[in-house]
């Protein structure tokens, strides 16, 4: 098994999809690049080359670039994949939502139900989200609350290569809308990814430590933050649970409320605005269904309720941190 | 193309069926029976039979809020659909969906569509799915004049043209949106829009069923044979407000009344097809009861019809969650 990035596993989950399943196309702003232009062709393989060399392997028939124009392609993707093709629709950035949202949240996600059940809508929408690539505050928020609020869609956050894989692949399987956002600071991590293919499961949380003090629940690239908080204060005595719920639409409450009940102490790790994102909606689940268990408040760490910031020193003030994690945990502990 | 005398029938049949079901409606709504809001096609009819009549099952079309018309020239059900205005469990969506959003895929209807605009994008696809997969088929968005102002639906002329899609893009121009008139709100002319996309366009008498259908053909056939999308420009008008309970207050006075009496694209059908020897009035009376009883029986169905149980509120959500 050999080591891949983030980015390659998952451009092999894309690959060996769309080799198994000829109505899987991908399309999106260069996915490929180049078209009819005096230099390379398949120049960039998307803005960051995660869909390099699928261009070039499966042709220009199914591999789709696009015009900058979200509102047109992200409801093109909507409509083939009600008719008969698995679309795999880049919107290059989440915060690019804007110009697109209603061909998501109101034409895709509502399909199935407005037609009372008779519609498929397998669409998978890979897009990018999160700070600390330096890009401010229009291509760096992570906005999947927004998705995860809207009856219809899966919300996918991928914490790893190994992970990303086989998120991605059951995405293309998957028969109802999926929104996969990739981290963008994540796309050169590396672990070893099966060079198979293999699924991973939506709604089927992953316990990336187990421990019996704190329960940490964190999402996407927060998850690597927590381990490596858990790690750090493993030294001092303090034992973590860090739950990776993996999709926050379908969420795995059982398993969240199961980690609860056994520590009796719940930090959730969100790098989504502050309100109304998955911390406030876990910490209501577990005040609802799990209060008696609690042996101290639950603890948020979240971002301010601002734009991401531009300057270096404000983003990195701005993002969830280590540090934070750790701060708060103790704090839990401290109660 | 000469018709054949069965397509002519089958015309009027689908035009007269929407007028009766519309003009029902209208009354049934008005009495308090349908809840929620609609929005009707009557005066339009020549526009969604001219277009589907060129059409089959393995074609899509997406419509407008403006949707019983095209649903019907599309071949969804008419006592289902009735059911489904009504909210009952037996309609064409589970009574999940209403008047805005009655789809049938299986006859290659993508939905009526209650966000302005929202129908191009979703043909751009059903166009591509229907390239990509070789069916044969084309894929036609109808749109009004105010939706042909939302950027869905520019940007969707741009990418069909870039995608060289079988598309056809039918803009129903009633002269109105909502309350404002189309000659202020839209900027320069819908067929030189669509040249200045690289695409094909024309403008035709919405109230000429014959006008629409050859206009129609002649861009689903292009469409089909891989010559990309074109735009028809349909002059026509409707007969009730933007949504029942609409009092027109924005229309001069007798401006549907004119209409009425001069433009009817059943009555002009009707002179045509009988003053040509094609059809006897006979004939189109018989379509008339016909209909009229189809469209009855609906209305008595969809009244008796149950509606849905609490336990559908959940169902239907996803495929699998």
């Amino acid at each position: 098994m050999a080591k891949k990035s983030y980015r390659q596993a998952i451009n092999d989950a894309i690959r060996q999809e769309m080799l198994a399943d000829p109505r899987v196309v991908v399309m999106g702003e260069d996915n490929a690049g180049g078209i009819e232009a005096p230099g390379e062709d398949d120049a960039w393989g998307g803005v960051l080359g995660v869909t390099k060399g699928l261009m070039p392997e499966f042709g220009r028939e199914r591999v789709l670039d696009t015009p900058i124009s979200e509102s047109a392609f992200i409801g093109a993707a909507a409509g083939a994949a009600a008719t008969g093709l698995r679309p795999v629709a880049e919107l290059m950035f989440v915060d690019f939502m804007g110009v697109c949202f209603d061909q998501i949240f109101n034409q895709a996600g509502k399909f199935r139900y407005m037609f009372g059940g008779k519609a498929v809508t397998p669409l998978v929408v890979r897009t990018m989200y999160g700070a600390g690539f330096r890009a401010a505050s229009q291509h760096s928020q992570c906005l999947y609350p927004i998705f995860t609020h809207v009856p219809g869609l899966k919300v996918v956050l991928p914490s790893s290569p190994y992970e990303a894989k086989g998120l991605m692949i059951q995405a293309i399987r998957d028969d109802d809308p999926v929104i996969f956002l990739e981290h963008k600071v994540m796309y050169d991590d590396e672990e070893e990814v099966p060079d198979e293919s293999y699924t991973i499961p939506f709604g089927e949380a992953n316990l990336t430590r187990e421990g019996d003090d704190v329960t940490v629940v964190a999402f996407g690239r927060m998850v690597g933050l927590a381990n490596a908080a858990a790690d750090a204060l493993e030294k001092d005595g303090i034992s973590c649970t860090v739950v990776d719920p993996r999709t926050t639409s379908p969420l795995d409450t059982d398993t969240i409320l199961e980690c609860v009940e056994e520590t009796g102490r719940l930090v959730i790790v969100d790098e989504a605005s502050p309100r109304c994102n998955m911390a406030t909606d876990i910490s209501a689940l577990v005040a609802q269904e799990a209060f008696g268990a609690l042996k101290a408040p639950v603890r948020m760490v979240s971002p301010p309720h601002t734009p991401v910031p531009f300057a270096p020193e404000l983003e990195d003030a701005y993002i969830p941190s280590q540090a934070k994690i750790e701060t708060a945990i103790r704090g839990v502990m401290a109660h | 193309m000469q018709l054949s005398r069965d397509d002519l029938v089958r015309a009027y049949r689908t035009m007269r069926t929407i007028r009766e079901f519309e003009d029902r409606v209208h009354d049934e709504f008005a009495a308090g029976k349908i809840p929620g809001f609609v929005h009707l096609y009557a005066g339009e009819e020549a526009s969604a039979v001219g277009v589907c009549l060129n059409l089959s099952d393995k074609d899509y079309i997406a419509s407008t809020h403006r949707g019983h018309g095209h649903c019907i020239a599309k071949g969804c059900d008419v006592g289902a659909m009735m059911k489904e205005i009504y909210g009952r469990r037996d309609g064409l969506c589970g009574g999940k969906g209403g008047s805005m959003h009655i789809a049938d895929l299986t006859r290659g209807m993508m939905g009526a569509n209650g966000i302005v605009g929202g129908g191009p994008p979703l043909i751009c696809g059903a166009a591509l799915s229907a390239k990509t997969l070789k069916t044969g088929g084309v894929a036609v968005a109808f749109v009004g004049d105010g939706g042909s102002n939302q950027g869905t639906t520019l940007e969707s002329y741009n990418l069909a043209k870039v995608w060289d899609l079988p598309a056809v893009f039918v803009v129903e121009d009633n002269g109105y949106a909502e309350a404002t008139p189309s000659a202020w709100s839209v900027g320069g002319s819908q067929v030189k829009r669509a040249e200045g996309f690289g695409m094909p366009g024309i403008e035709v008498d919405g109230h000429d069923f014959f006008a629409v259908h050859d206009a129609a053909r002649t861009a689903i056939e292009r469409a089909r044979k891989g010559g990309g999308p074109s735009l028809i420009h349909v002059k026509l008008a409707r007969y009730y407000g933007h949504f029942e309970g609409d009092a027109m207050t924005y229309r001069g006075d007798g401006e549907v009344d004119t209409i009425k009496g001069g433009k009817d694209c059943l009555t002009l059908f009707r002179q045509k097809v009988t003053e040509a020897g094609l059809l006897e009035a006979d004939q189109l009376d018989e379509v008339d009861a016909e209909v009229k009883a189809l469209v009855d029986g609906a209305v008595g169905d969809a009244e008796s019809a149950a509606a849905p149980g609490e336990a559908d509120l959940v169902t239907d959500v996803y495929v699998r969650y």
